[in-house]
């Protein structure tokens, strides 16, 4: 007997509509099931599976063959992503000068649990990555396409203080 | 708005026109455009992402300001993207490289003002020293035939305007007006274009299947969908010349009798996307997509269907999966598609670089293209050139070319002073091609017969540095990821194959683990389902054929895992030292260092902070 | 045969002639040669097949082809010549078996396949005495929250027979190939628990994998121990379908039925009382077809009416079609009726308190596990059935105590819950159920005893049929699926107007309760099917009595307790109710 309960409340309604509108002008909302899937990422950036289930409602489709699809393509995200990804590098390198101090300050500091990949305002994610080259500058830590270089534990808080005042004034 | 009802409108607007590309065209001495020059600004994706696009809208600014008397274009990607951004001045003919926005001014002034061009913001030839001002006589673009890339860096992709003025859609009303369907397929049969993506099928023969096919409704469809690591020429051509992949696409339609057809494009290609939606919606608004096209009877829809990241969506029967909103998986075949493809119907699925060759084959006649080119392979192919070479880019030769020409004539040959090992052709599904085959003139049957495989035309070169069991384990690592894990050989067998190398470079393996692993290679090859599991060993069997010894040096754990000093050449400057993340260099000022060998983790960093190259890596 | 169409194909030097379109596979069985095969599965006459070519087990060398062909799946054209075990096949062969096998758990000691394994039949038949590769291993969670199915995808070797069956077959979507590359698993959507799913329980997956990954719940372990609670008083019911299906476990050709046997060695097992389901099921009769009289004589009532026998069809209906739950009749199924009257009016006949009472089913279903466990059907928090086990879990407990079935003598059902008609009989066949309906339904409104019994317009394996039943001056149309996706069509087109019927029969799985989830592997073999059917009608030619409303016992109960078939006392015991249930 089904008793997880989905809580479609969750989704937005006014992008649901709009999602909504865009599955009903589909010829073959069945074939254009990627198209629409593109779609709701657009709206949602993510894919949270309350809205995998609401589209698959929508387009009579099982939910998982929606989500056999959606795991399939790597374009498509079933978590969400922050606005500024942190990664740490866990190279070799990077991981015997530190990192995984660095990491564990980051989590705390932007309040995560050990198995949270976002914070809860969905600002920031935080991630650690494979060698990402940068060896000569180890510790290193990457924040979207910016890398900061010969890293310390002290720096965690001025760089989680600088985006969240760039996200203070893109708002 | 254009509307083109008729052949005779489509002539007319040619004619009409045509003049606005003058500037461009070299040597052209015909009717003047409207402006004294015309500054042409890259607007691919490589010069983008180096802020081309604002570097055009301050030279753009910056003109308007001082009233000069010329005109700012957004072309296609020129190829030579390593030098980006780009901005070429018309008709003088100078190709500024690398210009930045605080070089605005100096154009402004010195160039369009006092008609001199700016010596530094010319290419210089690394191999002789020379400046260049024409982009012709530079040795990358002087040994290639733009053919398929004829358009891009010559028009304005987002210009209606300027794609008629190119020539574009005459051949179809070439077509249309003047030739059956069969005389279509017979063209291009004769021209002997083959398949650009991958195996090299003809294209002539595999139209003709897909029109013999039962069945009144047919589709075409562009296969967009370029995913391999490196090769990036579908992109270009995407948002350089997106009409002419339109109008290849509604002749494909007419000579098959399709009736429909759609682009599956990558998600990861916005621009390319964004180009081609305006480029369908300015067919469609001009009445030649859609029903009677030039008043032909002839009726075509074109649509685009995005991918969503999934590299074996290349592969055609799981493309076609995609386009039916299923998850990637190829199917087997027989069936072909050209039997039962999208919707179970006949379908031709081509690749963009093929297409883009077809108006210009029914313009110029297959012998004109099948001049170009050898015996079994006829045109030019574009190769994506990278990895440790001179001139990375795009670049497009005659079938025949060799390999030699390619990498020192065009690419300039290896940077450093390093010797060429190996390069790489047909990335994942590829393989590597030694010093001994670089004089092979490339053809689709060369390169198999050494080893490798035309693919879709990545080339990584690879210098004297470059570990080739590290290399293999590097495109296993792609297959394993990018495997849709229908098949046993292809979900499995690349991740041991995977394993097996990682193994090797820990160097915990031994000599039985290589034979294991070529059998468990040929196997895979042998029994996979699709192509990407059929060549995913591709990589690992020519590199154990080409070099043994590395292999063999693994197995028997003989490689030197620490960077060493040579002690003839350091200074003692002490900078490696200061740089090692795990502290594990010693010496003092100006004695010759050294690196503790269990301690290192060859990271390369001390490599890179020696300014005397006394630090060698690991062999 | 049509010479017309035959093609010449040479097998490893026997030459054959097959009929045009056949595969490499065909043309080798005709040749008598083994291919082995792993993820191919076809049942031809259900028209179900399983061909994604992804084992690459059945790969065969074909002269002039520059790589190996899959034997299942490429078609044989005319001069083709074929080597089955040249070094290279074997070789693809023994390597991707190898391959599987590496990531593998290897625990076959312990599972609930072993010995009944395609795998390990294959790694037995290849000789493989050693696994080459060796590496990382998918590690997915089991799921064993279900009554009925249990899943242990590390098992899995990603064959997708089950995804066929569940999206394709039964068209329930619930199973779907997840992720990509080595980690793809087949699962529920968002990993859901298989409970938390619209499962329907039919067991199609579990009948169709060759492997452990699917099984059902074991429940053996609760019968042995009610068995050996001297305070229990354990009956035992079993269903139709089981008799000629078990026997193939202790090596009896497919058809054979062994009732008398499996009475016998329940007997021997210590069951307290040994009743039959197909009592039951001529109580259903009695009720279904009073509900049918009821339905077809009263105006406005709502037709058509839907047999309820399948509870993984009641599933089905309640989760895909909530807005259709006023066709199914509302009887119980038959093992719930046993239940039910074992729990009061035997229980009363014998002096017992109900709660000291254990009714085990045996069911070749793994839906009826759930059934079970349906809140609808507990009685004041107690169970109708206490404990449901398949033909297979009963199989496995005569192993176990070391009863060999064909030793077993001939008995009996006890009484009064073991006397059973002709008509119940085919319960276990698809259009059974509605067969017999109609036979007494038939007999009541004309008043007239039925010229033939047997109502052949309604057999078959079609998988959607349709007959029509003269009764007196009406022609009654009735409508016959089997298999889910067939229902669905079905219920389509009533829905869309584009059917009318008056009466409909839905079986769950293919071939109805004979090709149950709890059968018996028949590992492909269509054949098996077909065998079990032609045995379930010849137990129904084989009874005295062919009409349940016949059955004395039957009469008996309704006089002495029931009353009126579809009277006020058969409604509160005989009767349940359907609720809507979310699609997952």
């Amino acid at each position: 007997m089904p008793h997880i309960e989905f809580d479609m409340s969750i989704l937005d309604p006014a992008l649901l509509q709009e999602l909504d509108e865009f599955i009903e002008v589909q010829e073959f909302p069945q074939e254009s099931i990627i198209a629409i899937l593109h779609k709701a990422q657009e709206l949602f950036l993510w894919l949270p599976r309350e809205l995998q289930l609401h589209i698959a409602r929508k387009t009579d489709l099982p939910a998982a063959r929606i989500h056999g699809i959606v795991s399939f393509y790597s374009f498509f995200l079933e978590e969400p992503n922050g606005k500024y990804t942190v990664s740490v590098c866990m190279g070799t390198a990077c991981f015997v000068k530190g990192a995984q101090p660095i990491l564990d300050e980051f989590r705390k500091q932007l309040g995560m649990g050990p198995k949270d990949k976002i914070t809860k305002d969905g600002v920031f994610s935080l991630n650690d990555v494979r060698c990402i080259g940068a060896c000569g500058l180890a510790p290193v830590v990457r924040v979207n396409e910016k890398i900061y270089g010969h890293f310390k534990v002290e720096q965690v808080k001025e760089v989680i203080q600088h985006y969240r005042e760039l996200e203070e004034q893109a708002q | 708005m254009i509307v083109l009802n008729t052949y005779e409108d489509l002539r007319k607007a040619y004619e009409e026109l045509s003049p606005l590309l003058n500037k461009r065209r070299e040597g052209h001495a015909g009717i003047p455009t409207p402006h004294k020059r015309e500054l042409l600004v890259c607007g691919g994706t490589g010069c983008h992402s180096s802020e081309s696009l604002e570097l055009m809208q301050a030279l753009q600014a910056a003109v308007d300001e001082q009233s000069i008397d010329a005109k700012v274009v957004q072309v296609g990607c020129f190829g030579f993207c390593a030098q980006g951004p780009i901005v070429q001045v018309m008709p003088d003919n100078v190709f500024y490289v690398q210009v930045k926005m605080t070089d605005i001014p100096d154009i402004i002034e010195t160039h369009l003002k006092g008609g001199e061009p700016i010596e530094r913001l010319l290419f210089v030839d690394p191999a002789s020293g020379e400046v260049q001002h024409d982009h012709a006589s530079m040795a990358f673009y002087e040994k290639q035939e733009r053919i398929s890339l004829r358009n891009c860096g010559l028009i304005d992709p987002e210009s209606f305007e300027e794609c008629l003025a190119a020539g574009g859609y005459l051949a179809l009303a070439q077509a249309l007006e003047t030739t059956t369907p069969d005389q279509v397929v017979q063209v291009i049969k004769d021209s002997g274009l083959r398949g650009r993506g991958g195996g090299g099928f003809p294209t002539g023969l595999k139209w003709d299947l897909c029109r013999r096919s039962p069945g009144t409704e047919k589709y075409v469809i562009c296969n967009a969908d370029e995913g391999d690591p490196g090769a990036f020429m579908d992109r270009s051509i995407l948002e350089g010349d997106p009409h002419s992949i339109v109008e290849a696409m509604i002749i494909a339609g007419y000579a098959i009798g399709a009736n429909d057809g759609l682009i599956y494009i990558r998600a990861e290609y916005p621009l390319a996307v964004n180009r081609l939606r305006i480029a369908i919606r300015e067919a469609e608004e001009a009445q030649l997509l859609g029903d009677n096209i030039l008043g032909s009877g002839f009726n075509f829809h074109l649509r685009i269907v995005l991918g969503a990241g999934a590299f074996v969506c290349g592969e055609e029967t799981a493309l076609i999966r995609s386009c039916e909103g299923h998850r990637g998986e190829p199917t087997r075949k027989p069936p072909f598609p050209a039997q039962s493809g999208f919707r179970g119907k006949p379908t031709n699925v081509n690749n963009v670089e093929t297409l883009v060759n077809i108006p210009i084959i029914l313009t110029k006649g297959a012998d004109w293209y099948s001049s170009i080119g050898t015996e079994s392979s006829k045109g030019t192919k574009v190769f994506a050139l990278a990895g440790t070479i001179n001139n990375i880019g795009l670049v497009e030769v005659p079938m025949g070319t060799t390999l030699r020409e390619i990498i020192y004539d065009i690419g300039g040959g290896i940077p450093n002073n390093k010797a060429f090992k190996a390069v790489q052709t047909g990335g994942p599904s590829g393989g590597v091609i030694t010093e001994a085959d670089l004089d092979t003139p490339i053809d689709y049957e060369s390169l198999k017969k050494i080893g490798s495989m035309m693919g879709s035309g990545g080339m990584i070169v690879m210098d004297e540095d470059n570990d080739m069991v590290d290399i293999a384990r590097f495109y296993l690592e792609f297959t394993t990821a990018e495997s849709c894990g229908k098949c046993t050989p292809c979900r499995v067998g690349t991740t041991r194959i995977h394993e097996m190398l990682e193994t090797l470079l820990a160097q915990e393996g031994d000599e039985m683990l290589l034979t294991k692993l070529h059998n468990l290679c040929l196997t895979v090859e042998d029994t996979a389902l699709c192509a990407l599991g059929q060549t995913a060993p591709n990589p690992v069997l020519s590199t154990m054929k080409y070099f043994p010894e590395e292999y063999l040096r693994y197995a028997r754990r003989e490689v030197k895992k620490s960077y060493w000093i040579d002690p003839e050449v350091c200074i003692g400057c002490t900078k490696c030292k200061r740089v090692c993340p795990v502290e594990c260099i010693t010496g003092s000022v100006k004695k010759a260092h050294v690196i503790d060998e269990n301690a290192c983790i060859a990271c390369g960093a001390c490599a890179a902070a020696c300014p005397v190259q006394a630090i060698h890596k690991p062999k | 045969m049509d010479l017309k169409n035959l093609i010449r194909v040479t097998i490893n030097d026997i030459p054959v002639l097959v009929p045009e379109g056949s595969t490499i596979l065909d043309a080798a069985k005709r040749a008598e040669v083994y291919i082995p095969t792993l993820c191919h599965l076809k049942l031809d006459d259900f028209a179900i097949e399983n061909k994604p070519s992804s084992c690459r087990v059945c790969m065969v060398e074909v002269e002039g082809r520059p790589r190996l062909c899959t034997a299942c799946s490429e078609t044989a054209t005319d001069g083709m010549v074929v080597s089955t075990n040249s070094q290279r096949a074997l070789r693809a062969r023994r390597t991707n078996v190898e391959l599987l096998l590496s990531n593998h758990p290897q625990l076959c000691l312990t599972c609930a396949k072993n010995m009944d394994c395609e795998l390990q039949k294959l790694a037995h038949d290849i000789g493989c005495r050693e696994i080459t590769y060796s590496g990382k291993r998918s590690h997915h969670p089991d799921d064993e929250t279900s009554y009925s199915v249990i899943s242990h995808p590390d098992k899995c070797i990603m064959c997708r027979r089950c995804e066929t069956m569940c999206n394709e077959v039964q068209t329930v979507g619930v199973l779907s190939a997840l992720d990509r590359g080595f980690s793809t698993v087949v699962r529920t959507a968002f990993h859901l628990d298989m409970t938390e799913t619209s499962c329907t329980k039919c067991g199609q997956c579990v009948a169709v994998c060759p492997t452990g990954a699917l099984t059902e719940t074991n429940c053996t372990h609760r019968v042995w121990r009610a068995l050996q609670d001297p305070s229990k008083h354990v009956v035992v019911q079993v269903a139709p379908a089981v008799r000629v299906a078990l026997g193939e476990m202790f090596g009896m050709a497919a058809g054979t039925i062994s009732t008398g046997k499996i009475c016998t060695a329940l007997r021997k097992l210590g069951f307290d009382g040994i009743f039959d389901t197909d009592w039951a099921a001529d109580l259903t009769i009695m009720e279904e077809a009073s509900e049918i009289v009821h339905r077809l004589s009263t105006p406005g009532s709502t037709l058509p009416i839907l047999t309820s026998c399948c509870p993984a069809w009641v599933y089905f209906v309640e989760s895909q079609f909530p807005d259709m739950l006023d066709i199914p009749s509302t009887c119980k199924s038959p093992q719930i009726m046993f239940g039910t009257m074992a729990k009061t009016y035997y229980a009363e006949q014998k002096g017992l308190d109900p709660k000291d009472i254990v009714v085990v089913s045996i069911m070749p279903c793994l839906a009826k596990k759930s059934e079970a466990r349906r809140p609808e059907l507990m009685n004041d928090g107690m169970k109708d059935v206490d404990i449901v086990v398949t033909t297979r879990e009963f199989g496995h407990m005569l192993i176990e105590i070391g009863l060999d079935l064909n030793q077993m003598t001939d008995s009996n059902f006890d009484s009064i819950m073991g006397e059973s008609t002709g008509a119940s009989i085919i319960f276990g066949t698809t259009g059974g159920v509605i067969e017999a309906a109609l036979r007494t339904a038939s007999e009541w409104i004309t008043g007239e005893p039925l010229k033939s019994v047997e109502l052949t317009s309604l057999r078959g394996f079609d998988g959607i049929r349709e007959g029509t039943v003269t009764i007196g001056d009406r022609d009654l149309h009735v409508g016959i699926a089997h298999g889910l996706g067939n229902a669905r069509r079905l219920l389509e087109g009533i829905r869309d107007g584009e059917f009318h019927y008056d009466a409909i029969e839905i079986m769950a799985c293919p071939g109805g309760c004979i090709g149950g989830g709890g059968q018996p592997y028949h590992h492909g073999d269509m054949e098996i099917l077909l065998k079990r059917q032609q045995a379930i009608y010849r137990e129904d030619r084989g009874k005295m009595i062919r009409k349940s409303h016949e059955n004395p016992m039957i009469k008996k109960i309704y006089d002495e307790y029931l009353g009126e078939p579809y009277g006020p006392k058969a409604h509160e015991l005989l009767h349940t109710t359907y609720t809507p249930k979310p699609r997952i």
